[in-house]
């Protein structure tokens, strides 16, 4: 008898995933609950380290016709001093026989682990990017190429077979060219036949269906089809991201926590949505500088406050190596909201006219000090100024956060999936 | 002596071909064993869970719930909380044995003797699987059960497909027939057809195939009502089946899911009922099959030793009271009762020659035991063949538990003379599914009126239904039969004791 034995540990894994993805797209709103949940614990660091979450079974239950109570019998193994008669106390509801460890995993929460890509995923499921949509189209440098029909003309390497065997088909039964089927039965016909007059008469109607045999081919140059692509314009695949902030002496290390929050979260929206993602860190005092992320948070400076610096810093950074057609931009401020005043109108300017025009996205988000005082003062001058800004229809997106659990609910909103483009005004 | 199939713990497959043939002799020739054809694959523990995962068949469609298993065990697994098994065994022709790369050259043989060839002889000729399953096809209607599924998600939606699904898994433990009968040659005829139009497709698949059950059309159709009940087949216990051939509103693919829904249930319908006898025949014969080659010298005493540590601890009963306890372990009383009935054939006392007239001291262990194997189930086989030997060794008791008693639980029968035959009558019953199962049939239809359909839970010894459970299959169920559908419990004297009415949801039924 032959054996044969098989060694399936080569064979591509995860035969189970696309089952899992299906429980997770089932567990869903289940599962990014917990998500929201595990993620409100975490550091933002390692949020996106995927990890376990811990669902209700309740939505995932698999629901069969169970039988429960009634009287029961038992046979078990063990016996060590019952004799026929003896009566056991019951050990109240649910005594150690009732639930025997069999059942013990109840299914009350379901316990399991994602991956960092299931868990960012569902993390951020929620959200899009603002414009991403327009920018796609009318920004595209590179093009794809994809099928678009038939032709009638095209290199030999294009030739649609099937399409064309099926023309050449139509046409044959259309024109009624004989089939090979019927000449050979009309020559064997001849080839059975005695009487003189009859076979010439076949041979006739052979010569008659052969000759119409040639005139119409077999396949006929108008039958050949070609496969047709057509070059379509595919979406610009890189982002880049502006930081900027206010690194004065009035922001302290918890407003840049929060700042760097903001950025981190941000940071991986972008790289889930684009391959390449390019971050830009631009400082500013009362003149702003491009760093190195290190020197962006841990730097030491000070100085006074010029944010119109940093926008200008900005302007020049896109004009040199980014190229808005090549780049979709985001960018995303930072600020305890000082300025001084005379900088304001130059700020304006700066902002609707040169980068908002190139921006996909820009984002202010204005921090305060721990404890929320930041919302009971009045409003800062660079928040006044945005605000007068985005009424008069800027594109701008502006926040406030004292509280580093704000960072995330602030994002979700910033980005939350809307019917419509609109900003709605900060709380 | 005979050179030995191995050394030490490493093992290649020049070891695993060694040690079947090695395997094979002892099976075919000492033990007489007819077994399918044997394909051993080697897999890696993720495998292993994906197998778990798909109620271990190598292949099966897509549904989220293997999905949410495998989420499940894998977390237990990385966790530790759940070792994984040596072996998988796919009752198949050839029979497919799945070994974890990371067991020892003294696992690989245990479990190959044990899947390879106790499990393989085992489906081979027990009655029950020659009767309800067919190893030569099973692989290839899966296959056609994934694609189809898989097709249906193409035309009508994944939702959709699901949804179907979902109602049908719910109802799976009630889409068996238990007996053959009657009816049953109905279905046979029905599935030969249904049989021969599945192959057709399999070979040139066409989509535009589908069954078109005569039942749907029958109750539209204006024949007198009671020759209507009588062609639905009422009452019936195979609850998917009555869906299949009579749901009014169910578009072809959907009648097609529920079969194949219930074709798997009913193939894995042996297994359930086998449990004991099943485990405790490859048990005793990876046990025969070990003794034999560490015997010839084919096998070291180290690793030997190895073998009977796993054994045993394959093998362990807990006591009712240890925490450990949890039922009696199949693979122990399977074995058990086997190396028993070796013991009856062979060295009966006075007792065995009264309780057993028929085997013992018979002489012909191999013969006897490969009757039992062919002809029993788990029940019966308890009911025939457990020893008051066992029992006592064992130490069995029965209790009586009746929520009306006060004073407690009752002790009813223990391990005497008084009570062996009482024991094992219990013991038999509660490895009878017919008790484990609620008994519950579809018995009317009003079908010239609301076409309700009626279902009777008939409850044995007071044990009702789950509610939240049963709402929610009787959900599903009226899902399916898009009408409202009625639940009654009754008792013995036909009283009835609670009555769930659920309406299907209203979710446009798909009709095709």
């Amino acid at each position: 008898m032959a054996i044969h034995i098989i060694d399936r540990r080569l064979n591509p894994g995860g035969k189970s995933l696309e089952n899992r993805q299906r429980f997770l797209r089932r567990a869903k709103s289940l599962v990014q609950g917990a998500v929201k949940k595990t993620s409100q614990e975490r550091d933002i660091k390692d949020v996106l380290e995927g990890g376990e979450v811990t669902i209700p079974l309740d939505g995932m239950h698999e629901p069969r016709f169970r039988r429960e109570g009634g009287t029961r019998d038992m046979v078990l193994p063990g016996n060590k001093k019952f004799i026929e008669g003896d009566y056991l106390q019951r050990q109240g509801q649910g005594s150690a026989k009732d639930s025997g460890p069999g059942e013990g995993d109840s299914e009350d929460a379901f316990r399991f682990v994602l991956s960092r890509d299931e868990f960012v995923d569902l993390f951020l499921d929620d959200l899009e990017l603002p414009d991403l949509a327009k920018r796609k189209i009318a920004q595209t440098e590179s093009e794809g190429i994809q099928r678009a029909g038939y032709t009638t003309s095209g290199s030999p390497a294009n030739i649609s077979v099937s399409r064309t065997v099926k023309l050449a088909l139509a046409r044959r039964i259309a024109l009624k060219r004989p089939s090979k089927d019927e000449i050979d039965e009309l020559e064997a016909e001849i080839a059975a036949c005695t009487d003189e007059d009859e076979r010439a008469e076949l041979i006739a109607r052979l010569e008659k269906l052969k000759a119409k045999t040639k005139r119409i081919p077999f396949i006929d140059p108008l039958d050949i089809r070609y496969r047709r692509y057509e070059k379509v314009p595919r979406p610009v695949a890189q982002a880049v991201m502006f930081c900027l902030m206010d690194v004065s002496g009035s922001m302290s290390e918890h407003m840049k926590d929060l700042a760097k929050r903001f950025y981190m979260l941000l940071y991986v929206f972008l790289k889930r949505r684009y391959k390449h993602v390019e971050i830009v860190f631009i400082r500013h005092t009362d003149r702003a500088e491009e760093v190195d992320e290190q020197t962006f948070f841990y730097g030491p400076a000070s100085g006074g406050t010029l944010v119109s610096s940093a926008l200008q810093a900005m302007h020049e950074i896109v004009r040199e190596r980014f190229n808005p057609a090549d780049w979709n931009i985001y960018a995303a401020q930072a600020s305890d909201g000082d300025n001084s005043y005379s900088d304001g109108e130059l700020t304006g300017m700066l902002l609707t006219e040169k980068i908002l025009p190139v921006c996909q996205f820009f984002a202010y988000l204005e921090v305060g000090e721990a404890g929320g005082s930041a919302f009971d003062l009045s409003d800062s001058s660079l928040w006044t100024l945005y605000e007068r800004l985005r009424n008069s229809g800027a594109p701008l997106s502006m926040r406030k956060v004292s509280e580093r659990s704000e960072i995330f609910p602030v994002f979700h909103d910033l980005f939350q999936r809307r019917e419509t483009a609109q900003e709605k005004a900060a709380p | 002596m005979t050179e030995r199939l191995f050394e030490g713990a490493d093992w290649d497959f020049r070891t695993l071909q060694r040690i079947t043939d090695a395997c094979e002799e002892v099976a075919l020739k000492d033990l007489g064993l007819d077994v399918y054809p044997n394909q051993i694959e080697v897999i890696t523990a993720e495998q292993m869970l994906d197998a778990y995962s798909s109620v271990g068949m190598p292949l099966f469609y897509k549904h989220w719930s293997f999905g949410k298993h495998f989420a499940y065990h894998e977390a237990s697994y990385r966790k530790g909380l759940m070792g994984l098994a040596y072996e998988i065994v796919i009752n198949s022709s050839p029979c497919i044995s799945y070994l974890m790369e990371e067991n020892t050259a003294t696992m690989q043989t245990l479990v190959i003797a044990h899947a390879a060839f106790g499990h393989n002889h085992f489906f081979k000729n027990n009655y029950l699987f020659k009767q309800w399953t067919d190893a030569e096809g099973i692989l290839d209607y899966l296959d056609f059960a994934k694609n189809y599924v898989m097709q249906c998600e193409e035309r009508y939606g994944r939702v959709e497909v699901e949804r179907t699904l979902d109602a049908a898994h719910a109802l799976m433990s009630h889409g068996i027939d238990r007996y053959p009968g009657k009816k049953k040659l109905d279905l046979r005829e029905e599935e030969k057809r249904a049989g021969r139009r599945r192959q057709h497709e399999e070979e040139v698949f066409n989509d535009l195939w589908r069954t078109v059950p005569k039942g749907a059309s029958k109750t539209r159709s204006a024949i007198s009502l009671e020759r209507r009940r009588k062609l639905l087949g009422l009452p019936q216990e195979n609850l998917l089946y009555f869906l299949e051939k009579s749901a009014p509103r169910l578009a072809p693919w959907q009648r097609e899911l529920l079969r194949i829904v219930r074709h798997i249930a009913q193939y894995f319908y042996p297994q359930s009922q086998t449990k004991v006898m099943n485990e405790g025949t490859a048990t005793y014969v990876h046990y025969r099959i070990m003794t034999k080659l560490h015997q010839q010298g084919r096998i070291s005493d180290g690793n030997f030793l190895e073998f009977l540590g796993s054994h045993t601890n394959v093998v362990f009963q807990p006591e009712f009271d240890d925490p450990r306890y949890s039922g009696f372990n199949p693979y122990a009383l399977g074995f058990a009762v086997m190396q028993d009935i070796e013991r009856i054939v062979t060295n009966p006392e006075d007792e065995d020659r009264e309780w057993f007239p028929d085997i013992a001291g018979k002489g012909d262990v191999m013969g006897v035991l490969r009757d039992v194997w062919a002809n029993y189930r788990d029940e019966s086989f308890i009911g025939q063949f457990l020893s008051p030997k066992l029992m006592r060794h064992f130490r069995m008791f029965h209790l009586h538990d009746d929520p009306e008693e006060r004073q407690g639980i009752r002790v009813d029968a223990i391990h005497d003379e008084r009570g062996f035959r009482r024991v094992r009558r219990e013991l038999a019953r509660q490895h009878d599914v017919g008790f484990i199962d609620a008994n519950i049939e579809v018995v009317d239809v009003d079908l010239s009126g609301d076409r309700r359909l009626i279902l009777h839970h008939h409850v044995i010894k007071g044990s009702q239904l789950n509610e939240t459970d049963a709402k929610r299959v009787l959900q599903h169920l009226a899902d399916l039969w898009t009408y409202d559908v009625a639940l009654i419990e009754v008792d013995a004297n036909d009283k009835v004791l609670r009555e769930y009415v659920v309406s299907p949801r209203p979710i446009p039924a798909a009709v095709a």
